[in-house]
């Protein structure tokens, strides 16, 4: 690779973004292509796939944000992980690093949950100011991009023996849309990357490069064409503005912990739904008393982690579901909106497996006794699904400032969140499904395990038609501060049944097209 | 196989310096073993009932029958610190007066595993509890050398994964 681009810090004709996962590196790499000028701040170190290893807690260790966050409300996150909320990843490429890979689009009334679902007493819903039609062709880029299997003439994976079980149980209780996903893991070569060697860990790092992830695609190839920086171990701080309210440049925290300012023609935030409107509360100022870009006291809220939950299924003979792809396996048959099964929305069922360490951790947290070790001592014979659903947008369920500080001394990010009677309605049709599933198959045991920390983490800044409603407009541009974006999940109006990537780069790809062409227009 | 020790003592005089305790062995001088002295872990900081007390709470919290105890004794042997020692000492105490109140001598005294657990149990919300059951979850199931027994195979990319390895391998279904 070529000798990366430096820029200047007093350099006001570039546009920071802060934070390199799906959203910010997609984006910086989109407009380095473009021919525009990036610093990229990323708060974590950099790691390829020769780094990445082959032990939970080792990478867990390795790739994690650790840093201190808080949580309340009555979610078992709060009382189990207080200090978790979530296992994301805090390195150069963010948590597309560590995500599995599944790469769904939005259904078309998902755009549109508040017009399809009507009012649901208690939540927020809102419609996109987006629909499906806009975002048909950035999907096709995205899933180009992603390599995604299964669309683009691409072949879908081959089935694990963790697949084959869900499939089976599936079928025989007369699902339809059953396959192996629409995955960004390659199963043939493709765009300079291997196929999948079904090694497993996939959460902690593909060292094949087989899956998609912004470290090693996106980041070097924006770095490669002169017009992009990143800056890994930098932390930013607060985002500065002008008298006349437009940002100016960023404030952050470098590897030495000493405080520099990059200035900024624009800014754009992309540090997951935690730290994003952390960073724009942080900012506060006289002129932003609330948060910048707080003018209709949105941000943080409406904070969604999707539906959540784990079926595991104990055989009479071994499964080894560890082996192989670890999301590679989907029954979308339940993703569909029905309310005739007591909720609105809809959720995947998506196969997944843990390690014997994390399996201890997460089963079933803070139990102890026979009826754990019991499940435990069946390990070789488990299968396992995840659950991933709709949650429903509340204004309460809110990343807020917190009473503790972090290694700079400034405030963390507090994570209230408490189910909505949708939420549990569809978690326990899911856990009965689930379950049901794999009693036909012959399950013997069936464990219907709660929600890890949260990796899919959305809402808090969402887009929205009318300024009071949310943060950011249709382009994910503050609807207060015309300089200020929005890159990531935290845009997010609605979480749809689907894992977010796919539309969070669709969104990025998106996003940099229409700033480039602002910028070429003058109007940024 | 850090904390455990096969050296300075012989297996005969180890055996022959026992005294029972529960499941394990106090054998004096700072050691407690396995009652076969298979293996022995020292104590320089909490005394040896102490050590074997958190060994038999360690196995009772996670009870694993194929699971050996050095592999506990790996798990809690952490807790033999200076820093630890009053935590430690407190906690056992409390233990064993839970365990008076049921009516047994102390917590090892109790012979079935379904009376220890109910001594737990009663005890389970303290800080005590869940700071060993808590360290227990990655002190235990994080050694590498348990994972056979649970059929996991840990790492995978130095063999080339798993897809010349069985990965859909499966032929009951």
């Amino acid at each position: 690779m070529a000798q990366a681009r430096k820029f200047e810090l007093t350099d006001d004709s570039v546009v920071v973004i802060v934070g390199t996962g799906a959203g910010g590196g997609v984006l910086a790499n989109e407009l380095a292509q473009k021919g525009v000028k990036v610093v990229a701040l990323e708060a974590g170190g950099r790691y390829l796939p020769e780094d990445y290893i082959n032990d939970e807690w080792e990478s867990f260790g390795q790739l994690a944000w650790t840093d201190p966050r808080t949580t309340s409300g009555d979610w078992r996150v709060a009382k189990d992980f207080a200090g978790l909320p979530a296992w994301i990843v805090k390195a150069v490429g963010g948590t597309s690093i560590h995500w599995a890979g599944a790469s769904l689009r939005f259904q078309e009334h998902e755009w549109k949950a508040r017009t399809t679902y009507g009012a649901v007493e208690g939540a927020s819903l809102l419609d996109w100011p987006l629909d499906h039609a806009e975002m048909a062709p950035w999907y096709d880029k995205a899933e180009a991009k992603l390599g995604v299997s299964g669309v683009g003439g691409r072949p879908r994976l081959p089935g694990s023996n963790n697949y084959k079980v869900l499939e089976k149980g599936a079928l025989a209780l007369g699902y339809k849309e059953v396959h192996t996903g629409n995955m960004a893991i390659n199963s043939v070569e493709y765009d300079d990357r291997i196929s999948c060697q079904q090694t497993g860990f996939c959460f902690q790092g593909c060292k094949w490069g087989a899956k998609w992830s912004a470290a090693y695609t996106d980041i070097p190839r924006g770095e490669a064409t002169g017009n992009l920086e990143v800056r890994d171990h930098a932390h930013v701080a607060r985002i500065l503005h002008d008298d006349k309210g437009k940002v100016t440049g960023v404030e952050y925290f470098d590897k030495d912990g000493q405080l520099q300012m990059q200035k900024a023609r624009l800014v754009c935030v992309a540090g997951n739904s935690y730290e994003s409107p952390r960073l724009l509360l942080n900012s506060a100022s006289s002129m932003f008393p609330d948060g910048l870009g707080n003018a209709s006291g949105q941000v943080g809220r409406n904070y969604m982690r999707h539906t959540t939950g784990s079926v595991y299924g104990v055989f009479e003979k071994p499964v080894r579901m560890w082996r192989g792809t670890t999301m590679a396996g989907i029954i979308r048959d339940e993703a569909r909106h029905d309310p005739s099964r007591g909720f609105v929305g809809g959720y995947e069922f998506e196969t997944l497996s843990l390690g014997i360490p994390f399996m201890a951790a997460f089963l079933d947290p803070g139990s102890w006794g026979r009826e754990f070790t019991t499940a435990l001592d069946s390990y070789e014979n488990m299968a396992g699904m995840w659950i991933v659903g709709e949650d429903m947008p509340q204004a309460d369920n809110r990343v807020t400032l917190s009473e503790t500080k972090d290694a700079h001394g400034l405030p963390v990010a507090n994570v209230n969140f408490s189910d909505h009677p949708n939420d549990i309605a569809m978690r326990n049709h899911a856990y009965a499904q689930g379950q049901a599933i794999y009693r036909a198959v012959g399950a013997t045991r069936t464990l219907p395990t709660p929600p890890y920390p949260s990796t899919h983490n959305l809402g808090t800044n969402r887009m929205s038609e009318k300024p009071d409603d949310g943060v950011v407009n249709k382009w994910g541009r503050s609807h207060q501060v015309e300089n200020l974006y929005i890159s990531d999940g935290s845009q997010f109006t609605t979480g749809a049944a689907e894992n977010p990537t796919l539309t969070i780069v669709a969104l990025a790809i998106r996003q940099a097209d229409h700033i480039a062409n602002e910028m070429s227009a003058g109007n940024i | 196989m850090t904390g455990l020790s096969k050296q300075g003592l012989t297996r005969r005089a180890l055996l022959s310096r026992a005294a029972a305790l529960g499941a394990l062995t106090v054998v004096g001088a700072g050691f407690i073993a396995a009652p076969d002295a298979a293996w022995a872990v020292e104590v320089t900081s909490i005394s040896e009932q102490e050590m074997a007390t958190l060994v038999q709470m360690a196995r009772d919290i996670y009870p694993h029958d194929r699971i050996g105890d050095r592999f506990y004794a790996i798990a809690v042997k952490a807790y033999d610190a200076e820093d630890k020692k009053a935590m430690v000492s407190e906690g056992i105490a409390a233990l064993n007066e839970a365990a008076k109140q049921a009516g047994f001598d102390s917590y090892v005294a109790a012979g079935w595993e379904a009376d220890r657990v109910a001594i737990l149990r009663s005890v389970q919300d303290t800080p005590f509890f869940q700071t060993v059951r808590g360290g227990l979850v990655t002190g235990l199931y994080n050694q590498k050398e348990i994972w056979p027994l649970f059929g996991y195979e840990g790492e995978s990319f130095s063999q080339g994964g798993y897809i010349n390895r069985g990965f859909d391998d499966i032929d009951w279904l």
